[in-house]
Parts: C-alpha cells; sequence; structure tokens
C-alpha cells in the first residue's frame, strides 16, 4: 500500500497515501482536509495510550424495519470496523482528562440514528457525571433517515441532556468538520461553549445542492465552509488538523 | 382544493347539491337524495377509515385545513402577539404572544402558515428562517420568567432550506430552540395540528404533552425527499411516508405522541369549526392536568421522556 499514488480530489495533484495518512488525511500538497476515521481522531486528539473506550457494543436495532437498511448497515461496519458512526470513551488531552466522541463519516455519511444519539448521550453524561470537559468531533451528513421519528428524537435527547451539562461548570467544545449538517449541526453540534471548525469544512442546516434544488438560488463561492460561517458569527476558530490537539490544549488551560 | 382520493365523495355531494335545487317536492328526487347521502356516508367512511400514511400527509397539508389562525381566533380570548428577534428582525412564519385559554394565561406559540396568498408567501408557508427560531426562543424565555406555560401549534414543513437561513444560523437556531424547550421550568403543550417537519417542528415540540391530530404527521424528512434520496425514486413518495412511520398512530405507538384527537369523518379542511373545539377540549383538559405541577418535576419527567427514545441494543460490552 506504501507505495500507491492517489489524485487530490482538490489540487489534482499526485500524492502518495502513505504521506496523506501520516498527515491524518491532509494533503501534503493543497492542506486540504478529507474526512477523518474516528480511530484515527482520537489518534491524533489523545495523549498516547490513554484512549477508553466506552459502549462499543451498542448497536442499532433498525426500528422500522426499513427497506435496505440491514444492508448498509452490515457494508458500514465492514468499511470501518465500527458498530456506528461514533466512538466514545474517556482520554487524556495535553494531561486534561476529557469525555469525548468522535463522528465517523464512513458510517453511512456519520449520520445520527440512535446509537449515534446514545453514545453522545452517555458521553455528555459522563462528562457531567465525572466532571471532565466534554468534548465532540462531528462529521456527519445529518439524521439518519432509515431510523425515522427515532433518528429525530435523537435531536431531542441529546440536547436534554446536554441541558444539563452545560448548567454545569465543564467547558463543552465542539469541533466541526467536513462535512456537518442536518440533525447533528441543529442540535448537540452547535450549542457549544467554543466552537472550532476544520479549515474548509461545510456546514450548514441545509446541504447546497438542496437549498439551489429548492429556491433557485446560485449560493456564492465558499457558501457554508467554515470561512463563511466563522465571517458569519457562528464558529470561534478555525484550527488546521495538524495542530487542533494543541489548540484544545490550549483552551482546555483556560477553562479547567 | 380537492385531494384525488376525495373525488367520490365530492362528485355525491355535488350531485346531491344539484338534486336539491331541482327536487322540490318530488318524492322520487328526494328519495334519490336519501340514497346519494347514504352512498355519501359510505364513500366518506370507506375512504377515511383506511388512509394510507401519504394519503395523511397529503390531508395534513390541505390549504383549508385550519391552521394556527383558526385556532388562535377561536381558542384564545385575548392574543397580545409579540414580536421580533431583537437581532434581525420579525418573521412572521411563526407568531406568538400571550394569550388567555380557558381561563389560563399562557404563552402561545404556532406556525402561521396564513389564510390567503399574501399571507402565505409573507409567512414563507410557516417555514421559519433563524429569525423565527430565535423569535420564539425569546418567547420560551418570557414563558419561564413570568412562569406561564407554554401552548405550542406546530404546522410547518420545515425550518427554511435557503442561502440566508444559512448566513444568519438556521442550525444554530434551531439547536438554541431545543436546548430552551428542555429547561424551561413551565408546562410545554404541544399539539401537531398539521404538518410536523423535521427539525424546524421539533424545535417546538419537546414537550411534557404532545397531542396530534388524527391526520397530522411528524417526520425527520418529507417523504418525496426520503424517496429520491434513498429510494433515487421521488414517484415513490407514498411507499417512504409508510416507511418513515410518520402517522398520529404510529407516533403514538413509538412513545412520541402521548394523545391522538380524532377528526372528523372527512378530515379536518372540511370541519375545521368541530375539529378546532376537539382541540380545545383536550388543550384544557390537559392544561388544567398540569396546573400547579411543580417545575422540577416537570423538567424530571421531560429529561427522561426523551433521554429514553431510541433503539439501540447492547450487542456486548467491552
Amino acid at each position: 500500500m506504501d507505495g500507491v499514488f492517489t489524485k487530490c480530489d482538490s489540487c489534482n495533484q499526485p500524492i502518495y497515501e502513505k504521506d496523506l495518512r501520516a498527515r491524518f488525511n491532509v494533503c501534503p500538497n493543497c492542506e486540504h482536509h478529507y474526512p477523518l476515521p474516528a480511530t484515527d481522531r482520537i489518534r491524533l486528539l489523545s495523549d498516547s495510550g490513554t484512549f477508553r473506550e466506552r459502549d462499543y457494543g451498542l448497536v442499532t436495532d433498525d426500528p422500522l424495519k426499513f427497506e435496505g437498511y440491514g444492508e448498509r448497515l452490515a457494508k458500514a461496519k465492514k468499511k470501518s470496523g465500527l458498530n456506528d458512526a461514533v466512538m466514545s470513551g474517556t482520554c487524556e488531552v495535553g494531561g486534561h482528562h476529557i469525555a469525548l466522541a468522535a463522528l465517523d463519516f464512513r458510517f453511512i455519511g456519520g449520520s445520527m440514528g440512535s446509537v449515534v444519539g446514545e453514545k453522545v448521550a452517555r458521553t455528555i453524561e459522563l462528562g457531567l457525571s465525572e466532571e471532565l470537559p466534554l468534548v465532540i468531533v462531528s462529521a456527519s451528513g445529518g439524521a439518519r433517515m432509515f431510523e425515522g421519528i427515532y433518528s429525530l428524537m435523537q435531536m431531542a435527547k441529546t440536547s436534554v441532556v446536554l441541558s444539563r451539562f452545560m448548567d454545569g461548570g465543564k467547558p463543552y467544545i465542539s469541533v466541526l468538520t467536513d462535512p456537518t449538517f442536518g440533525g447533528v449541526t441543529a442540535s448537540f453540534a452547535t450549542s457549544a461553549d467554543i466552537i472550532i471548525a476544520e479549515p474548509g469544512a461545510r456546514i450548514g442546516f441545509a446541504g447546497a445542492r438542496v437549498i439551489e434544488q429548492t429556491t433557485k438560488e446560485s449560493l456564492p463561492e465558499g457558501f457554508q465552509t467554515s470561512e463563511f460561517q466563522k465571517e458569519h458569527g457562528m464558529v470561534d476558530r478555525i484550527v488546521h488538523r495538524l495542530a487542533l490537539k494543541g489548540d484544545l490544549e490550549r483552551v482546555l488551560g483556560f477553562l479547567s | 382544493m380537492m385531494l384525488d382520493f376525495e373525488r367520490p365523495i365530492l362528485e355525491l355531494e355535488q350531485r346531491i347539491g344539484e338534486l336539491r335545487n331541482l327536487a322540490g317536492e318530488s318524492r322520487e328526487l328526494q328519495a334519490e337524495i336519501a340514497r346519494l347521502e347514504d352512498a355519501l356516508d359510505g364513500a366518506k367512511r370507506r375512504i377515511f377509515s383506511n388512509l394510507t400514511p401519504y394519503q395523511r400527509v397529503q390531508i395534513a397539508r390541505h390549504p383549508e385545513r385550519p391552521n394556527f389562525r383558526s385556532y388562535r381566533d377561536a381558542l384564545a380570548d385575548d392574543f397580545y402577539e409579540l414580536a421580533g428577534d431583537r437581532l434581525h428582525g420579525d418573521d412572521t412564519a411563526v407568531r406568538g404572544g400571550f394569550a388567555q385559554i380557558f381561563g389560563h394565561d399562557v404563552v402561545l406559540v404556532g406556525h402561521d402558515k396564513g389564510a390567503d396568498v399574501e399571507s402565505r408567501v409573507a409567512g414563507n408557508f410557516g417555514m421559519a428562517h433563524p429569525e423565527g427560531c430565535r423569535k420564539v426562543n425569546r418567547l420560551y424565555e418570557l414563558a419561564g420568567k413570568f412562569g406561564l406555560p407554554l401552548v405550542l401549534l406546530v404546522d410547518t414543513p420545515g425550518a427554511f432550506a435557503g442561502r440566508q437561513a444559512e448566513e444568519r444560523g438556521q442550525a444554530w437556531a434551531i439547536s438554541a430552540d431545543l436546548m430552551a424547550l428542555a429547561k424551561v421550568p413551565v408546562p410545554v403543550v404541544s399539539f401537531i395540528i398539521g404538518e410536523g417537519g423535521s427539525g424546524g417542528a421539533l424545535a417546538m415540540c419537546v414537550a411534557d404533552h404532545v397531542g396530534m391530530l388524527e391526520n397530522s404527521y411528524l417526520s425527520v424528512i418529507a417523504p418525496e425527499a426520503c424517496a429520491s434520496i434513498i429510494f433515487r425514486d421521488p414517484s415513490r413518495a407514498a411507499e417512504a411516508a409508510a416507511a418513515l412511520k410518520l402517522t398520529a398512530s404510529d407516533l403514538k405507538g413509538h412513545g412520541v405522541a402521548d394523545e391522538i384527537v380524532p377528526e372528523p369523518l372527512g378530515g379536518a379542511h372540511r370541519s375545521p369549526e368541530k375539529t378546532i373545539e376537539r382541540v380545545g377540549e383536550s388543550l384544557e383538559r390537559v392544561l388544567e392536568s398540569f396546573a400547579g405541577k411543580n417545575s422540577e418535576t416537570l423538567l424530571r419527567n421531560r429529561h427522561d421522556r426523551y433521554r429514553s427514545i431510541g433503539a439501540h441494543a447492547e450487542a456486548w460490552r467491552i
């Protein structure tokens, strides 16, 4: 694998896959940030050997027996090695003990169904009961339609839990990565103390294609990127992936 | 406006009307009218007792269905409307203010689908922009501060998906509403009176009591959009509507709705007054039952209710 070339979708330059992986899926040539598997995200952020995973075994019940969902789940599990679209647990970041959840876009677009909702809720509760700062890294197309009303209700679930956390004294730092949309953006990902976004990430409520189709509006260059959201006052900082750990250590230093 | 599946009903009604004009004293015609009336009743029962989920969605969207304005005018003795989000503007896709309902002072909020073309357009067909969501947030805060129960009438295709809505933080505004509902220390009573489209609807129905009219719906996505994304075929909307389990009875079964208010035979759009009366009766009963409830209990129950919704299993532990 190490000798394999690939072409960057963003700059069209050939890059070594090995180099791309060593840089946590950031193009060495143009710095484009590709989605990052949750396992790598945790390796990127946590102090070596400190991550303790929780709730790995949670799986969805496919409550609506939705056509095609079973196959999609099986494929996603195989592709990602995960049971659903989030990994969660505790770890240390620069010596700060935190509760951490990272969504994984490879698993049905990082969409939020019962398992994502439940594991995010449990991570928030862990932060509350153990008095830990909370960091959630989002990457999601939104709600998981295959779970119908259950997926919509995960927005309510994470919100009622997060509301309690926010009344405590510990910080919640939300990291938005490419892409973060829909029910995830419209629930736990944006009601944070601090919002950090990765460069060039697409972040919003409705996707650009949906907006163009329904309103026939032409959308400006860079619409819904992190830079656009920062300009509109929606995120605090844009931080390069390879500087993210250091950035979190700094902000945790101020808040704990 | 006539829905396709209502055609037999409307045709019978038309013929009855015509015969009435002609009949006069004619026994024969009177008998025919009586026969047709029986047939009409039969047709209504046949059609309306076998509605598919997608037909219910169409009824929920019917332009003549009673909407926020009709309920406000019929049920609120004194509606003192409040406007604006104090940041950007006033979005009339949602309206709200103080109201007296069956002797209770409340904060009444609802999506306003308008009464005619002009007001429908002005209210963006009940699809709120962020300033609408933030107005609602203000109203939640006011209700909490002054101890007034919240009565929320849900009737929206969804929060608006548009350029300006994104520029002003639509997702942020919805998230803030959910967070506000999670902790507002007064009774929250939601009624889905028509459409319950996704996050925009949810921002008004994280509640202590969720009532649904028989032909209303609540869904994570519109069936048409679901069909085109998942089935890659927008013409399969009826199938998507069935698969999404979005009807009032589905939602009651899944613990999302507490109560289904039956609509008069033929649907709310054909008997608006009767429908509003039934919602009013339920509202009166629910407001009465929450009167004097301790806010800590309310908040704990609300938390526990939404905390427990999910369909996950512990395959194994590590």
